[in-house]
């Protein structure tokens, strides 16, 4: 069988729905807890604090430098596993898909899956294929949910963060949402930039077994590292200083910010952690995880500040401090 | 990067700082030096310039900001235009989420309008060429910067024959705006930092009457730290001197009588005509609208002489010509911020307010 | 006003050509200025080129800056 694209019978649970599945799905799934294709997976799990997340995936465009929705939506529900310090063991991934999306770029979105989740040391091991008239979905979306096993390291993730400790970002910032843009009409941009997108279960494990105390974890994805900065900050007693000198940031990713006049620490990562840390274990960490696929650019970028109460402040490289504030909506490129 | 990373050097900005303090020493007064320019306003915060200069060195931020002085009437008209199904809006990220009387484009796209964000003036004319049973506009803001390459556009969509391709000016002209803006009664300037881009255009020599007239130092100014401390330098310089002239610290740039091809291809397209600054009025010879020879792609721009709508307690128009603060104003981080911005100050990212917003609170600090 | 970038000319083919920058490759209209040529860099703003950069008064500027800093540290 061949269908060229994608149709309402597909998702309706009947013959074209079973064929979809063993011909397209299972080529690239293959767990044995998957393939007997029942309404629940069955899986063996040894005693312990499990970790359990769930994200829905519906970016424009499908496919851009460096990835597509697929590879996103296994490394991103891994990501917030490893964050919490959690192993990822098992996904799950429910399509919705949109009459007319052409089978060959299902195919595409499901071999990236499978590839993450080689990567990432995951199975899928259940979903579920739906799909939509023309018009009531764009293109696909795709929600994974993820179970991880809290691992022993995890430990070190405690407490609150104090003045003096170090923040750290695992890589060069940005490289998302430039990758993107440069896929999107409209702005007519060609050149070598992909997707950081990536699993971040090494990044997450260096640090966790490398700092004495770690007050704070987390993805950077939408909204940047600013964004993420100033959630570790709002509403607390201290605040961050960040040096703009220290953050890294691609030579392309910033040519691309100065000529639409985008702010780099604002722009979407999809494979980059920030963390806080004592300042004690700060240079061991960023040396264990720049040893790591993911995080070859750690820096130290900032600390914790007793002044600047629920701000994340940046310091130029003349010494100046501006206020880094939390956006409200997509940054827009400029002429202005 | 080239050209850019040179005029950033610390050692150097540190250097020039020094001088500046130490020029600023000979002052018995306090100076006021204005910059005209959103780019500026944008360089300022972004580099926290101003929180280098000496007390006695005070920084202004004018009307230079295309999005800040654009009046709330042409808003409300690009969103009136959407109202028309076969419309497709372009704009400028800019105006995006600029309000007019009745919400802004933004808000317009998620009531299901069709408004599309676009980088260059030519990716609107490729949206009408893949969409030519939809008449796309576009919204023409911008000094003359901007206005030359919509002019290249607009002759562009001429000879490829995409005759579903507008165009509805909101141009403003920097010079007239500038003589306004003295001859206003109460400004206590010394000076001004002359745009950077607009006057690669035009040149320097339309800005002589701001000397030659009234006194002001000038001096054009590039965007980068070196080029800002440089400016302000010279500003200082003709100050105590007090030999006012235009000088020009943009040479990379700006060069005397500026760049005639783009002047031309502006000229090929548009004409004066008046404007509506919002803060400022109208403005005679302020603006551009497209040639009656090119008719076929204007969309009409609302009535020049139709001021703009602005709440009660807005300080805009006094903020603009440097008379108040930011934080004079009654509604000024309260209920005007860069989230739920009121006027046109706070609207955009580079009007004086939103700047003050962002850089002003960390100024003193630390 | 306004937001323009000093990029390299790679490419030139009548009214229109190329710009780059570490890796990226920009269209841009080329009617506003007068004889681009490959190599030049040019200030682009909204899609378009509107003035060379002069290299020589570029590095005048910068010249300048730096004598005059490294005459202060000597003095």
């Amino acid at each position: 069988m061949s269908d060229e694209v994608i149709k309402l019978g597909h998702g309706s649970g009947g013959l074209l729905t079973r064929r979809l599945i063993e011909e397209r799905v299972l080529r690239f799934f293959d767990s044995p807890a998957l393939a007997p294709l029942k309404d629940s997976a069955i899986v063996e799990l040894d005693a312990g604090r499990f970790a359990f997340t769930t994200d829905s995936y519906v970016v424009d465009p499908v496919f851009f430098p460096g990835g597509d929705i697929g590879k996103l939506s296994v490394c991103g529900t891994v990501n917030d596993l490893a964050v919490v310090g959690a192993e990822p063991i098992f996904i799950s991934c429910a399509l919705i898909i949109e009459e007319g999306f052409p089978s060959k770029d299902l195919e595409r979105v499901l071999r990236s899956m499978r590839d993450a989740a080689m990567e990432a040391g995951v199975e899928i091991v259940t979903g579920d294929t739906k799909v939509v008239p023309r018009g009531k979905a764009d293109k696909i979306f795709v929600n994974t949910a993820g179970l991880g096993r809290v691992a022993k390291w995890a430990e070190s993730l405690r407490g609150a963060a104090q003045p003096g400790d170090s923040v750290l970002v695992s890589g060069g910032v940005g490289e998302h949402a430039a990758a993107v843009l440069a896929g999107r009409e409209g702005l007519n941009l060609q050149g070598s930039l992909e997707s950081d997108c990536a699993p971040l279960t090494d990044v997450a494990r260096a640090v966790l077994q490398n700092a004495n105390r770690v007050s704070f974890m987390r993805d950077v994805t939408r909204g940047g590292l600013a964004t993420v900065l100033n959630e570790a900050v709002a509403g607390e007693s201290y605040g961050i200083v960040l040096s703009e000198a220290d953050v890294p940031v691609r030579e392309e990713v910033r040519s691309i910010c100065e000529l639409l006049g985008l702010d780099p620490l604002y722009m979407a990562c999809e494979g980059r952690l920030a963390t806080i840390v004592d300042a004690a274990s700060a240079r061991r960490v960023q040396e264990a995880v720049a040893r790591t696929a993911a995080g070859a650019q750690c820096r130290i970028v900032g600390s914790v500040t007793e002044g600047y109460t629920g701000s994340l402040v940046a310091q130029t490289a003349f010494g100046t401090r501006r206020l880094l504030q939390m956006l409200s909506g997509e940054q827009l490129p400029r002429i202005c | 990067m080239k050209y850019v990373d040179e005029y950033r050097r610390p050692d150097l900005v540190e250097d020039l700082v020094r001088q500046i303090r130490r020029r600023a020493s000979g002052l018995d007064r306090k100076v006021r030096f204005m910059e005209v320019c959103g780019g500026h306003t944008m360089a300022i915060g972004r580099f926290g310039i101003a929180s280098l200069l000496p007390e006695r060195i005070e920084l202004l931020s004018g009307p230079g900001c295309p999005v800040c002085v654009t009046p709330t009437t042409y808003v409300d008209k690009a969103i009136e235009l959407t109202s028309d199904p076969s419309v497709l809006l372009t704009t400028f990220g800019d105006l995006y989420r600029v309000p007019g009387s009745a919400g802004t484009p933004e808000e317009a796209c998620e009531r299901g309008a069709d408004v599309r964000v676009v980088y260059s003036p030519r990716d609107a004319l490729g949206i009408a060429d893949s969409n030519r049973q939809r008449l796309v506009v576009f919204l023409a803001i911008g000094f003359e910067t901007t206005a030359p390459t919509v002019a290249a556009t607009v002759l562009e969509a001429s000879r490829r024959g995409i005759a579903n391709f507008r165009v509805m000016s909101g141009h403003k002209t920097m010079p007239e705006a500038l003589r306004a803006l003295v001859q206003a009664p109460g400004i206590a300037l010394d000076g001004f930092i002359l745009p950077g881009h607009v006057s690669t255009v035009i040149g320097p020599e339309p800005y002589s009457f701001l000397a030659r007239e009234f006194g002001m130092a000038c001096c054009i100014s590039g965007f980068e730290p070196t080029d800002i401390l440089q400016s302000i330098l010279a500003l200082l310089e003709q100050t105590l001197t007090g030999e006012p002239i235009v000088q020009n610290e943009y040479r990379r740039a700006v060069r005397p009588g500026g760049n005639a091809v783009a002047r031309e291809e502006m000229m090929k397209v548009f004409e004066p005509a008046a404007a509506q600054w919002r803060g400022l009025g109208l403005i005679p010879r302020s603006g551009l609208d497209v040639r009656a020879e090119w008719g076929g792609f204007r969309v009409e721009p609302p009535d020049p002489a139709v001021p703009s709508q602005e709440h009660a307690s807005c300080q805009c128009s006094e903020v603009l010509r440097g008379r108040a603060r930011p934080t004079a104003c009654p509604l000024f981080g309260k209920r005007c911020t860069p989230q739920s911005a009121v006027g046109p100050c706070m609207v955009s990212s580079e009007g004086a307010c939103a700047a003050y917003y962002r850089y002003g609170s960390v100024r003193f600090e630390g | 006003m306004c937001w323009a970038v000093p990029l390299r000319l790679v490419e030139v083919s009548g009214q229109a050509g190329k710009v780059e920058l570490a890796g990226t490759l920009r269209e841009v209209g080329l009617q506003l200025i007068s004889e681009p040529q490959v190599g030049d860099y040019v200030l682009v703003h909204a899609g378009f080129a509107i003035q060379k950069v002069d290299q020589q008064e570029a590095e005048e500027t910068l010249r300048f800056l730096a004598e005059v800093f490294a005459g202060r540290e000597e003095a």
